[in-house]
């Protein structure tokens, strides 16, 4: 793929992270513990493949830039591409990312770019809710049952690895924020592990202990999992080149 | 296990307007039953507020005593206005 | 989405219980023959009850279950914008089943004892969703026929004598009213699409046509219950009649748009206004109503695993919120 303007690099990441998380989501449909949690799941995936629609917009046209680019040109984070697995692991992935996303979304709609500001003040109100909703479920299920807490506790600890990397700057973005059209997402870290402790301690969970961190999504190179589900996604688009639908 | 308890959801469509039944849902908290509420019952832009109640807490009254519930009030035409009649040239009345 | 009536041909008719007040029985025939709407506290005969449990459960399942064909592609849809629609669109469906439900429950039929009716194959749903979806084709195909025959089976609902299943039905009206158009839609963009997606366009009409003619339900002289219902104004229109106005309106929009209707015997009758068509495969219909259709065991296999799946969830939230009322309590 050719090399892009560092705006365009900036609002790909920010829409691959949706895309990438809405589709997950999406392999809920028909499938949650209820149906009122099969409504909840599905809303939370028609907002971020709504982001994801607008950021992919800004970097070019979204729906070439979702479907023929392969894995080395996705530059989501690795924690959204993690598996649903559970619904504790959906909602531990779902929790750590829109406590984050939440911030992110929040200190972009300042951002002197209007194009970002105006999509990020539209999702840091859905993306407010994804939070509430997703801490409602860590804390139902950590101080739930035995099991729910086990469930709770292996999902965290499953997503965690991946969490450095939500907040970790390269020179493009620090470029970006410098200008004011970006964000430091470093600064944001001290403020996400307070919500994050605060919502652990009210779930009575301990937080998972830090080890070495998983990182590479933003340059491509990602884990097994987004692979298979780009196959998937892409299908059509791949069996069918040049088709309109 | 038993269904999580049922809830009734009541909407305002927008400011002004009272809350209006809209239908239930089954959640195990208030706070689940809100956002299960909100999921189900405002995709399409139909409120401002919502209330959730839980449906065991709603007293209704039986419909076997309608009749001495209801139908003492269907004599009482001189509460409503047209039971008045007022020469047409009397204006503002 | 659908209500077909599928309690089998030899059923026996529901007889009002010999212990019901004939003064109470006279009263609520009277009150539905004048159109009036029954609500949950009002006297009702026994056998109107049962016959609405069911009836309103099994189109509770029929949404339910009727998610799993079109949610097979959300995950590969062709675009962005085919994407969010699909997912609202099967969403919505979700969310029908859960109005139904409700409606079904103020008739003293509690959630999970309805869901265990349909997971232990006591209890139908519609059985269009015993077929697969193989092409994306299929997705237009079933919001183009299955959900316009909904539809025309759903419209008259609105005004069913059972004020919840009324309401329920506005609501499922007002929302379903994009279903059909998303599909027929995304049928017309493959008839304007290569030679590939016509082709699939054609593959799927050819598929779903005469299934959809089924989702009416058995002609009305094998329709036993048909009577009693219109009656009762839980159904208001016959099997036959919704059928043959499905006919009517849908052969133009095939034809708009290019498609050949798979059926050798169909033919505008000049003389009664309607089309003619050909012959229903009703061994068919019965065989999927017994449960053997081709993907039947897939479908409930499904269900069945979101169900038990979830069952921990379910109970740990339950266990959540007994102990933060008794830990309010205990603080109080």
């Amino acid at each position: 793929m050719a090399a892009l303007a560092p705006l365009s690099t900036y609002a790909l990441r920010l829409g691959d992270d949706a895309l990438i998380l809405g589709q997950r989501l999406s392999e809920w449909c028909g499938h949650a513990p209820t149906i009122e949690v099969d409504l909840s799941l599905a809303n939370l995936a028609l907002d971020l493949i709504g982001q994801a629609t607008h950021f992919l917009g800004v970097a070019g046209d979204a729906d070439k830039l979702a479907f023929h680019r392969d894995a080395l040109d996705f530059s989501n984070c690795l924690l959204v591409e993690q598996p649903n697995g559970d619904f504790a692991q959906t909602m531990a992935r779902q929790f750590l990312f829109s406590t984050f996303q939440e911030l992110h979304l929040h200190a972009l709609a300042s951002s002197k770019d209007e194009r970002f500001a105006a999509i990020a003040a539209k999702a840091v109100k859905e993306v407010a809710y994804h939070r509430q909703l997703s801490s409602d479920w860590v804390v139902r299920l950590g101080d739930g049952t035995e099991e729910s807490r086990a469930r709770m506790t292996a999902g965290l600890d499953w997503m965690w690895r991946f969490v450095d990397e939500l907040f970790q700057m390269d020179e493009l973005e620090a470029k970006l924020a410098k200008g004011g059209a970006g964000v430091d997402k470093s600064e944001l870290r001290a403020e996400w592990d307070r919500r994050v402790d605060a919502v652990l301690a009210e779930a009575t969970l301990a937080r998972p202990a830090s080890r070495r961190p998983v990182l590479g999504g933003r340059r491509g190179h990602h884990t097994e999992h987004l692979g298979p589900l780009l196959s998937q996604m892409q299908f059509l688009q791949r069996a069918y080149p040049g088709a309109v639908w | 296990m038993q269904d999580w308890p049922l809830w009734e959801v009541f909407i305002r469509a927008k400011g002004g307007l009272s809350h209006r039944h809209a239908g239930s849902v089954h959640a195990a908290d208030a706070k689940m039953a809100l956002e299960h509420a909100r999921d189900t019952y405002t995709r399409r832009m139909e409120g401002v507020s919502l209330w959730v109640i839980p449906s065991a807490q709603i007293i209704s009254s039986d419909p076997a005593d309608a009749g001495p519930l209801f139908e003492p009030a269907e004599d009482k035409i001189y509460r409503h206005p047209t039971f008045y009649s007022i020469p047409d040239h009397i204006k503002h009345i | 989405m659908y209500t077909t009536d599928l309690s089998g041909k030899d059923r026996k008719k529901p007889a009002p219980s010999a212990a019901e007040d004939p003064a109470l029985l006279a009263a609520f025939e009277a009150r539905v023959a004048n159109d009036e709407f029954i609500e949950p506290k009002d006297w009702m005969p026994e056998a109107y009850r049962r016959t609405l449990v069911r009836q309103i459960s099994q189109h509770a399942h029929s949404e339910i279950v009727g998610m799993l064909p079109e949610g097979n592609w959300i995950t590969r849809a062709p675009s962005l914008r085919r994407k969010a629609i699909l997912l609202a669109k099967v969403q919505d469906e979700g969310g029908h089943g859960l109005y139904l439900y409700s409606a079904a429950e103020t008739l003293g039929a509690s959630r999970e004892e309805m869901i265990e009716a349909l997971h232990s194959g006591k209890a139908k749903y519609s059985t269009i969703f015993n077929y697969p979806t193989l092409t994306w084709a299929d997705i237009g195909a079933i919001g183009w026929l299955v959900d316009g025959a909904a539809i025309m089976n759903q419209v008259p609902l609105q005004r069913t004598s059972y004020g919840p299943y009324a309401r329920a039905m506005v609501r499922v009206c007002k929302e379903e009213s994009f279903h059909q158009r998303q599909g027929y839609e995304l049928t017309m963009a493959l008839c304007a699409g290569s030679k590939e997606q016509k082709r699939m366009a054609q593959d799927a009409l050819n598929r779903w046509w005469w299934p959809s003619l089924m989702m009416f339900g058995p002609p009305d002289d094998k329709s036993p219950n048909t009577e009693q219902s219109i009656r009762w104004r839980i159904k208001r229109e016959t099997n036959d009649e919704l059928r043959q106005r499905f006919v009517d309106v849908t052969v133009p929009q095939a034809e708009a748009i290019g498609l050949a209707v798979p059926d050798p015997a169909l033919k505008w009758n000049e003389d009664c206004g309607h089309y003619d068509f050909g012959k229903i495969d009703w061994e068919e219909f019965y065989a999927v109503v017994r449960g053997e259709g081709q993907v039947a065991k897939e479908r409930m296999q499904a269900r069945v695993t979101a169900w038990e799946d979830g069952a921990w969830v379910r109970n740990a939230a339950t266990t959540y919120s007994v102990k933060r009322a008794a830990a309010k309590v205990a603080a109080e």
